[in-house]
């Protein structure tokens, strides 16, 4: 089947949904989906959004954009990161005029909380900056945003699987999709395509991410020559659920949380004097570890604890409700009385498809966009986070990225027409469809994905060296040919969610290839991505972003510049 | 601990009618149902079809039909079900597939209450103000994921189809008592109705049901009462 639209944005959380408010009643837009829009992992951050509104103390743009960039191991592009927090202003404000329910200070203001890196003054002390809802700020802002686009009369196409971009004569033509209900494959020829895929922590054992988080997006733009940037940086938050990885917002730590040892010991003072406890998650992530390794885990095990004890009753029932419910649903423990196991857990993709501050993709070192092709959210890599995310700055940047993409692909479809598409478009993903259903091999994907996460988890999270990651390279070629013999039990054509699993697996493996890739080559250590070999931040030779490439010799690594404005790097102390 | 799972199951494809499937596994009794589920589409029988995502009650992917009444698989343990557990989809909506049922009627109905903030004021320059008490008015009802557990085990909404529904009514509470609201009347005319509030019998499946602990009875009683004092 064939459908053809002004633009189609894949994805619908918070930045597609976004997104696709700006070019809703101005055009033929559609909404691909491979969940139901609220089903969106935007629905899981729980902490804040962080804007400088100064509702509960003084605060300025300038020191969120200090903080982003500090809090980046100063590897953001500073431009987009001044627009980021400039914009994240009037973006709340749109919220709350959309009725996002706010949790509110005394006098009816946007209640504001401290949080991970935030700082007054340049770092003198912590600020209170982000606002929220409780701690499902994520939920309340999908479902408001969801509830505009029902407004406006969105098109949502839902449970539709992306498969493949188009491109034609080195312009965007659209995308093809599976329709997971019947089975087809669709063509969307569009004059403009819009990423907002999220994230791919599901390549890692211990992830706070969803199930349906495989990457698909970076790795279908990848496919077709668009590179990724700076996949090496992935963010392991600090407080996941012992084994489980469900996330424990930054937000308890806001609220007066602190991390213990087993000799009881407020370890992080000794690792982040002035921040302690809300010192940037790299740092945290990488000082829980590193107590795990000097045996000082909770019974000499692979956990700390996250206490909340003195917090009391009206904090937890009022600002932590939801994360009090997951400990006492999920460790039958009661926050109020007993410390929690804690260990850090895969979070956040700080690299992705890189964009410019419009949101389109550019696909060189010298930012070349590729015309009619868009990507927003933890998908695109702008870059805004460099190599670690500060807490509350996703659901900025999913906003302030989302509206600036979808307002820059609106103009671009007022301008422009579509590209020809040749009759056998959709060949790529019906033969990808079709090799899974057809395939005579044994294995099973389930025991591929395994072997990836334990190995990705085991060498290529917190700590990492070049013994490691080399390791892991190999084992990834020997998955990646078991993968060609990948069969599916199910050759069915409606729901068949197991052909989904087999092609999302395929997704994962060519993003961990370029993730380790880019991890082996940057000899230095920076925000996310720590080498044992090489420990020290090495700003002569690595201030530069890393730009991943398909070939058919393997993956091609460039560079590009970081873009400096206000900031000079310094050494990074909390 | 050994696990059995009764799963009804249907192939649209392959099957007249349900079948009940029997699947033994070996499980820990703090692993989620959800994780059971997995063991047994990923290691036993790859064609088990079913929704779900963030696997800690949030999203609202994975309502089912769990030992006779609703809930989320991921917020379920096993150690809580014992060692016998029967698996079937939610009731009242139409089963496509195992354990995955239609949810764009149900979706139709949430859409049916005008779910977003309907002002007649100019927008201020920053943030509406609301005390805390107008926020504490319809903070329950912001909870609700539209998972569907509550309308599809209403027993109302099983004699009656075209019942809104308890979800719908919940997020029609949303805005009705948000103070920055206008738009009362709009959604009292839809609510006002046969199939509106006045289907609801006070039966309480619902907030047994719910994942999130919405007190859904009270938010549509609280609607109810809102409708009479109005025309009274």
């Amino acid at each position: 089947m064939v459908e053809r639209y002004d633009a189609v944005v894949v994805g619908a959380g918070g930045a597609g949904l976004m997104a696709a408010l700006q070019l809703a009643g101005h055009g033929q837009v559609a909404v691909l989906s491979k969940l139901y829009p609220t089903r969106s992992h935007t629905g899981a951050a729980q902490g804040g959004i962080g804007a400088a509104l100064g509702n509960m103390e003084e605060d300025h743009w300038e020191w969120h954009m200090f903080d982003t960039v500090k809090g980046s191991d100063y590897l953001a592009d500073q431009d987009a990161v001044e627009i980021l927090c400039r914009e994240a202003i009037e973006t709340v404000y749109d919220l709350e005029h959309w009725g996002l329910p706010f949790s509110r200070t005394p006098d009816g203001r946007i209640a504001q909380r401290p949080f991970g890196g935030h700082t007054k003054e340049f770092g003198k002390a912590p600020v209170r900056r982000s606002c929220y809802a409780a701690d499902r700020t994520g939920h309340m802002i999908l479902q408001t945003c969801y509830q505009q686009c029902i407004k406006h009369e969105v098109h949502f196409y839902n449970e539709y699987h992306v498969l493949d971009l188009l491109i034609e004569d080195g312009r965007c033509a659209g995308v093809v999709g599976l329709c997971l209900a019947t089975g087809e494959i669709h063509t969307f020829p569009a004059k403009a395509v819009l990423f907002a895929t999220g994230g791919c922590g599901k390549m890692y054992r211990v992830t706070s991410n969803a199930l349906s988080l495989t990457g698909d997006g970076m790795a279908v733009v990848y496919r077709r020559g668009v590179p990724l940037e700076d996949m090496e940086f992935f963010q392991f938050h600090p407080t996941g659920i012992y084994k489980m990885g469900i996330l424990l917002s930054e937000a308890a730590r806001g609220e007066g949380a602190v991390l213990r040892n087993k000799l009881n010991e407020r370890f992080m003072e000794r690792y982040a004097p002035t921040m302690l406890d809300l010192a940037p998650r790299d740092m945290v992530s990488r000082a829980i570890y590193q107590e795990i390794r000097e045996g000082r885990g909770i019974d000499g095990k692979n956990y700390v604890y996250l206490d909340m004890t003195h917090l009391g009753k009206e904090v937890l029932d009022k600002k932590l409700p939801d994360i009090t419910e997951f400990v006492r649903t999920y460790l039958g423990i009661d926050p109020l009385t007993q410390p929690v196991p804690i260990q850090p857990t895969a979070h956040y993709a700080m690299g992705g498809i890189p964009t410019d501050v419009e949101g389109r993709v550019v696909i060189d070192e010298k930012n070349t966009p590729l015309p009619g092709l868009y990507a927003a959210g933890e998908v695109a890599c702008v870059s805004v986070h460099g190599a670690n995310r500060l807490g509350t700055n996703s659901l900025v940047d999913i906003l302030v990225f989302g509206r600036r993409s979808g307002r820059h692909a609106l103009k671009f479809v007022q301008e422009n027409d579509w590209v020809h598409l040749p009759a056998n478009a959709d060949e790529r993903a019906r033969a990808m469809v079709s090799q899974v259903l057809n395939s005579t091999g044994k294995e099973r994907a389930a025991d591929i994905r395994d072997a990836l996460q334990d190995e990705m988890m085991d060498k290529a999270s917190v700590f990492r060296d070049a013994q490691g990651l080399t390791a892991v390279r190999e084992k990834l070629g020997e998955l990646r040919d078991r993968y060609r013999k990948v069969k599916a039990e199910d050759r069915g054509a409606r729901y068949n969610t197991e052909l989904l699993e087999v092609i999302e697996l395929g997704c994962l493996l060519d993003l961990a290839d370029v993730l380790v890739d880019s991890a082996l080559a940057r000899q230095e250590s920076r925000g996310g991505h720590f080498r044992e070999d090489f420990p020290k931040r090495d700003d002569a030779n690595w201030l530069k972003h890393t730009l991943a490439y398909q070939s058919p010799k393997g993956i091609e690594l460039k560079y590009k510049p970081v873009t400096i404005t206000k900031f000079q790097p310094m050494e990074r102390k909390y | 601990m050994q696990v059995t799972l009764r799963i009804k199951r249907f192939n649209p494809e392959k099957d007249k009618e349900a079948w009940w499937g029997e699947y033994k596994i070996e499980a820990e009794p703090t692993d989620r149902l959800l994780d059971a589920l997995n063991h047994v589409k990923w290691y036993l029988d790859g064609t088990l079809t079913y929704r779900r995502s963030c696997a800690h009650g949030i999203c609202g992917s994975d309502a089912m039909q769990i030992n006779g009444s609703n809930h989320l698989a991921c917020k379920l343990l096993l150690k809580d079900l014992g060692q016998r557990i029967t698996i079937e989809p939610l009731p009242g909506y139409t089963v496509i597939k195992d354990l995955l049922v239609d949810m764009d009627t149900f979706l139709a109905k949430y859409r049916s209450v005008k779910p977003y903030l309907i002002t007649h004021t100019p927008e201020p320059e920053k943030e509406r103000l609301q005390s805390p008490g107008e926020r504490e008015k319809f903070d329950d009802t912001t909870k609700c994921i539209l998972c569907g557990a509550c309308t599809s085990g209403c027993p109302s909404f099983w004699a009656d189809g075209d019942y809104v529904g308890p979800a719908a009514i919940v997020n029609a509470h949303r805005f009705l008592f948000d103070s920055r609201d206008d738009g009362g009347e709009d959604r009292m005319e839809i609510l006002n109705t046969l199939d509106g509030v006045w289907r609801c019998r006070t039966i309480f499946n619902c907030v047994e049901a719910c994942p999130r602990g919405i007190n859904v009875t009270r938010a549509i009683g609280e609607v109810k009462k809102a409708l009479l004092y109005r025309k009274i």
